[in-house]
């Protein structure tokens, strides 16, 4: 599980208020290089939760990947981003696709329900008493 | 520009929508729109040679035959008559600033079923094709109606299918695919009319096996897939035989994300909209594999007391699922669409239809205040039964009014929950016997097999 899917994730789990953010807990993680794709980074900055992506890389250790505020469209439009690894558009790359979660859990904030991450599959299925009315 | 469309002689009802798919996606928002389509004289409309007039250059005719999987070629028409006589007439009269440049001296050529012109011929490797076609020798095996009048095209190729991806992406030689995995042609249709090309995200809430991702990725899109079974999406067949081999067995790139989730009970973060370029999936619909939702025993009332998984078993629970309407299952897909989509994005998902007198009542498609739809494209599977892809795009933005209105449905389907498994029964609908006892009284069958239509048109 990429941190970009757990971005988007919460608990909807009964009792939960907004189930949001997840509370990461790794137990193996890795990373996977990929092709940076500056067009889709530009338009899914927008969507991203800045502060929950910035907590999620202190989660696993990386207080230093990110800065705390969100790159501008200027930069990740600068010209060689792409290329240069130090960039704001890499290290954006990197942080939303490169770190993959491949063994841990995600915790609602709310209620302490965990769901659990195996073999990078976070499992958000609900048990049956817990579905809302 | 007018242009010589001709069609594979295969999912008829699939042909035009591609093309028009394909304009909007290489020439633009509106190009799609902006398409134009008359029938060569005397041509039935499942005929293959469709008059077909493409906004943009020759470049753009081009670049859509080469993506498409339905287009045999698209032609700069040069003539066409009854006769070869007239065809040559006509093909001499043709304008020659329109002619010369692709009759060089410098520059091969091939002409398909005949000869015609001067110059060096490579048959191999011609900088130029052009095709004669006759229209003639309709047998009576191509299940459309007898040709009234011959015809006799000559053009130059513009652009045409390259159906050597079909063999390459068959499931056949696909290493993990299960009981509904989407056949490799029509998953390329499903990514074509889903718009799919690099940088665009596509997502697929019955992910399954993965095959239509796998048809989005093979055209650059980023992907993501949720299921709710999570035998299918985590551990497949084995560490070498599951949804990720599938992506490495065609070097593409995996899914961004494959989930195990109900579509039901979506688990996105509040605030969370317009993140999909595309959602393109395959419902179950209950005929071949029914739909199961979260909820289970709970929603049994009456027969069983509300049941909570004890503390200690919280961990290694399997949660029992409750059967998914069919009705609730598209209502919920439409909202999940209404809400994730980007506005302009696409929605493209097969939907059941039971037929009536042997046809698809289209006002039986589902509508949403956020969607218009595009295309619908009917498939028959059997007497009783088609499935029809319906290609919808995102016109209304979410608002709140929308998110109340489908949280007062969403409970109506949980309280009356057996009542919309009843009337949404689609596989009783298709499976169960014809009514012989009402029919037996009219004095003939309930369904008169020889009132098949006796070209195959929609069966093809």
């Amino acid at each position: 599980m990429r941190l970009l899917t757990h971005n988007m994730l919460a608990s909807n789990a009964r009792g939960a208020v907004t189930g949001y953010p997840l509370k990461l807990q790794v137990v193996k993680w890795s990373t996977k290089e990929a092709e940076p794709n500056p067009e889709f980074l530009r338009g899914m900055l927008p969507k991203i939760d800045w502060p929950a992506l910035v907590a999620a890389t202190q989660a696993l250790g990386l207080p230093e990947l990110l800065p705390e505020a969100p790159p501008t469209d200027a930069e990740l439009s600068a010209e060689g981003a792409a290329a240069d690894e130090g960039s704001a558009l890499r290290r954006l790359h990197r942080a939303l696709l490169e770190i993959h979660i491949e063994e841990g859990a995600l915790v609602c904030p709310d209620t302490d329900r965990c769901f659990p991450i195996s073999r990078g599959v976070p499992n958000m299925l609900l048990h049956e008493d817990e579905v809302r009315n | 520009m007018w242009y010589l469309c001709v069609f594979y002689h295969r999912l008829l009802d699939y042909r035009r929508p591609e093309v028009q798919s394909l304009a909007e996606l290489f020439g633009g928002p509106g190009a799609g729109d902006a398409v134009e389509w008359r029938m060569p004289e005397n041509h039935h409309v499942d005929s293959p040679f469709h008059l077909v007039r493409l906004p943009g250059d020759e470049r753009l005719a081009a670049q859509i035959a080469n993506r498409s999987l339905l287009v045999k070629g698209i032609y700069e028409l040069w003539g066409q008559g009854t006769t070869y006589e007239e065809l040559e007439r006509v093909v001499m009269a043709y304008p020659e600033e329109r002619k010369l440049p692709y009759l060089t001296p410098e520059s091969t050529f091939k002409i398909v079923v005949d000869s015609f012109g001067k110059g060096r011929v490579n048959l191999k490797k011609p900088d130029h094709k052009f095709f004669v076609m006759e229209t003639d020798d309709y047998g009576c095996n191509n299940g459309l109606p007898p040709v009234a009048q011959r015809t006799v095209f000559f053009g130059r190729e513009v652009g045409a299918a390259d159906r050597h991806l079909l063999p390459t992406y068959q499931l056949k030689s696909r290493k993990y695919i299960g009981p509904t995995a989407m056949d490799a042609e029509m998953a390329f249709l499903m990514a074509n009319q889903g718009l799919a090309r690099p940088g665009k995200l596509v997502y697929d809430p019955f992910v399954g096996t993965g095959s239509i991702l796998v048809a989005a990725a093979h055209f650059g899109a980023m992907t993501m897939g949720a299921d709710i079974d999570i035998r299918v999406v985590r551990d497949g067949r084995g560490p070498d035989c599951n949804i990720w081999s599938n992506f490495e067995q065609y070097k593409l790139p995996e899914p961004l994300c494959i989930l195990r989730a109900d579509n039901n009970v979506p688990p996105w973060r509040p605030g969370l909209k317009e993140v999909f370029d595309a959602i393109i999936c395959d419902p179950p619909y209950g005929v071949r594999a029914g739909g199961r939702k979260s909820g289970g025993r709970k929603l049994i009332k009456g027969t069983v007391a509300p049941y909570t998984v004890p503390d200690e078993k919280r961990d290694s629970h399997i949660p029992s699922t409750a059967p998914y309407s069919l009705a609730e299952c598209v209502h919920d897909l439409l909202h999940l669409a209404a809400r994730m989509l980007v506005m302009g994005g696409r929605l493209v998902f097969f939907f059941p239809v039971v037929r009536e007198d042997g046809v698809a009542n289209p006002a039986k498609y589902p509508e949403h205040p956020c969607f218009r739809l595009l295309a619908s494209c009917e498939q028959i599977l059997s007497m009783r039964y088609s499935r029809v892809l319906l290609t919808m795009v995102k016109v209304g933005p979410y608002t709140g009014e929308v998110e109340k209105a489908a949280e007062e449905r969403r409970r109506e389907f949980r309280e009356n929950h057996h009542k919309w498994m009843e009337e949404g029964n689609l596989h009783s609908a298709v499976f169960s016997p014809a009514d012989q006892a009402a029919a037996a009284a009219d004095g003939k069958p309930a369904i008169d097999r020889d009132s098949k239509p006796k070209y195959r048109g929609k069966y093809v």
